[in-house]
């Protein structure tokens, strides 16, 4: 990055961290005024101010609460340790991998099929569509519930509850872009006499890798999600989502925080990580540029 | 044939030896079809015959039909009735066997292929080994003057380079015709002089029969043997004017200038008014 793009960044991360505290202070005053007052002594606005950025369950925990917590629970425990955080975030990681893995496969098979088959569009297409306005927090339990009555626990529900929340916007991209090729090159092709499967081989399919990677890093945020909310009802032994359920349990919003923000990094990785394999995949060095 | 030496400038006949062999045969062709409310004749009763080593150029205003006509003839376009024949074969089996190449109006570069890989798509898909696909790729693009852009992306060259990708491309896999439609339409008219220039030079080192459809009138007279005046509703052939006899076979920009250039030129012109309806 150059320092010419520095200075924004670093202005916008400030006025992050300004609101954050102030709305630290805000969010927990009413809570320090009580304590203050029990305590029976006398208090300035300047005490106030410090009990609402200290306290042991705040409301909204200050930034450095949250990176302290962060800190101590990633070096203060061995990673195999489940009270490392770490050890969490590769746990949800793995079933968003497996679960993203999953979607790609279903997600190009069904865009496959739909391009290829008019039939599968008015049929297949509206199931695809319907199954996305069941909200995830509804069929996530029952997901779980029969898979585990079948015998499958850990990491299998949680990857299809993720594949099922990602393989949604690689399907719609993927039949956008398998559509891209521009006539006159359908037509070249059919000038050359090439059959249907050189034709999407040679054809289709590299005119819709920008398309496919554009999906790619929605759905693979998505199956970070996914993966979280399928850890919910697991009845959380490991994983984010199991972080997050016990933070709120026991009313640890501080180590609900780090939760977040270790599945907010986990995303934003993933993402630039589908952004470097797009880098590498699709030649030309302007994607899809015509 | 010596052809690739500068040749006297007389007319040089094809292979004397030999009767000039007829590669397309349109004969009554017409092409119907249905728009919103009335029937649209995009042919109408076309007969048109091409021997081997013709240079026909298509010329009329838009909606003559001459794309349509270059289509059937790639089957790429079913005509309603009326037959037609290349080297012999219905244009299906003919597109099957690779009769001909296409050069369409965009040069319809795959972006994410170098030119290289652009030229060597047709014999990828004829399965020709690896080897042999990327030496006869180099062989066309030093035809078409690209040498050293084997690398290059197509976005990284100018549109008349990229047209010109696109005219090796089409010959990569030799096929006796070459059928093109308006290549050099959207580029401006120095390069489109430029090409005009390769073009005829490239037809004459390589004898392939050429159907180029084109609005420039200058531009037909200049590459053909042959130039066939169509008008619109219904599309149809109003004259066919042969500038072999006056023309010579390699020609250079000058004889633009020419009285004999000016004549055929002017009978296009006349050709075109004639056929052409102002009123709408």
């Amino acid at each position: 990055m150059t320092t010419k793009n520095m200075l924004p960044v670093a202005v916008m991360a400030l006025a992050v961290l300004v609101l954050w505290y102030a709305g630290a202070v805000w969010l927990n005053a009413p809570t320090a005024t009580d304590a203050l007052n029990r305590a029976g002594h006398d208090w300035t606005t300047a005490d106030l101010i410090r009990a609402t950025l200290a306290m042991k369950r705040p409301i909204l925990p200050t930034p450095d609460q949250v990176a302290r917590d962060l800190y101590t629970s990633l070096t203060g425990y061995p990673v195999t340790s489940i009270r490392n955080l770490l050890y969490h975030t590769g746990v949800t990681a793995g079933a968003a991998m497996a679960g993203f893995g999953m979607g790609v496969v279903l997600g190009v098979a069904l865009a496959a099929g739909i391009v290829q088959a008019r039939t599968l569009e008015s049929s297949l297409l509206p199931w695809v569509i319907a199954s996305q306005t069941v909200p995830i927090l509804a069929i996530a339990p029952m997901i779980v519930v029969i898979l585990g009555n079948m015998g499958f626990t850990g990491l299998l529900p949680k990857a299809i509850i993720a594949a099922y929340l990602c393989f949604f916007p690689i399907t719609i991209g993927m039949v956008k872009g398998l559509r891209s090729a521009d006539p006159l090159t359908l037509d070249l092709m059919r000038t050359y006499s090439a059959g249907t499967a050189q034709t999407f081989r040679l054809l289709r399919l590299p005119a819709s890798l920008p398309y496919l990677f554009t999906s790619l890093k929605i759905a693979v945020a998505a199956s970070v999600v996914g993966a979280i909310v399928a850890e919910l009802p697991t009845g959380g032994q490991a994983g984010l989502g199991a972080r997050l359920l016990s933070g709120s349990y026991y009313g640890q919003t501080v180590q609900i925080w780090s939760a977040l923000v270790m599945a907010a990094l986990l995303s934003v990785t993933l993402v630039a990580a589908v952004g470097l394999a797009e880098r590498v995949l699709v030649p030309g060095g302007r994607g899809g540029a015509r | 044939m010596p052809a690739a030496q500068p040749a006297p400038l007389t007319l040089v006949p094809p292979a004397a030896d030999t009767a000039p062999r007829t590669i397309v045969d349109i004969r009554n062709l017409t092409l119907t079809y249905q728009a919103a409310d009335h029937p649209v004749y995009a042919l109408s009763d076309v007969s048109l015959s091409i021997a081997k080593g013709d240079f026909i150029s298509l010329i009329g205003p838009s909606g003559c039909g001459k794309t349509t006509l270059m289509r059937v003839v790639a089957d790429l376009e079913q005509p309603t009735s009326g037959e037609v024949t290349v080297n012999g074969m219905t244009p299906e089996q003919a597109r099957l066997k690779r009769a001909y190449g296409y050069v369409f109006q965009a040069p319809a570069l795959y972006p994410w292929r170098t030119v290289e890989r652009n030229v060597m798509l047709p014999l990828e898909i004829m399965g020709m080994p690896k080897a042999d696909r990327q030496q006869r790729a180099r062989e066309q693009l030093d035809l078409v003057g690209l040498s050293g852009f084997e690398r290059k992306f197509p976005w990284q060259l100018s549109g008349g380079m990229q047209q010109r990708v696109s005219i090796a491309r089409a010959l990569a896999f030799d096929p006796d015709l070459l059928l093109m439609d308006e290549p050099f339409g959207a580029l401006d008219e120095i390069t489109r002089d430029h090409l005009n220039l390769q073009l005829t030079r490239l037809w004459l080192s390589t004898r392939k029969t050429c159907i180029f459809v084109t609005h420039s009138i200058a531009e037909a007279v200049f590459l053909s043997t042959r130039i066939v005046v169509m008008s619109p509703r219904p599309g149809r052939i109003l004259d066919v004017i042969d500038c072999d006899r006056d023309l010579p076979r390699e020609r250079t920009l000058d004889i633009r200038e020419s009285p004999e250039f000016q004549r055929i030129a002017h009978r296009v012109r006349e050709g075109l008014m004639e056929g052409h309806s102002y009123d709408d």
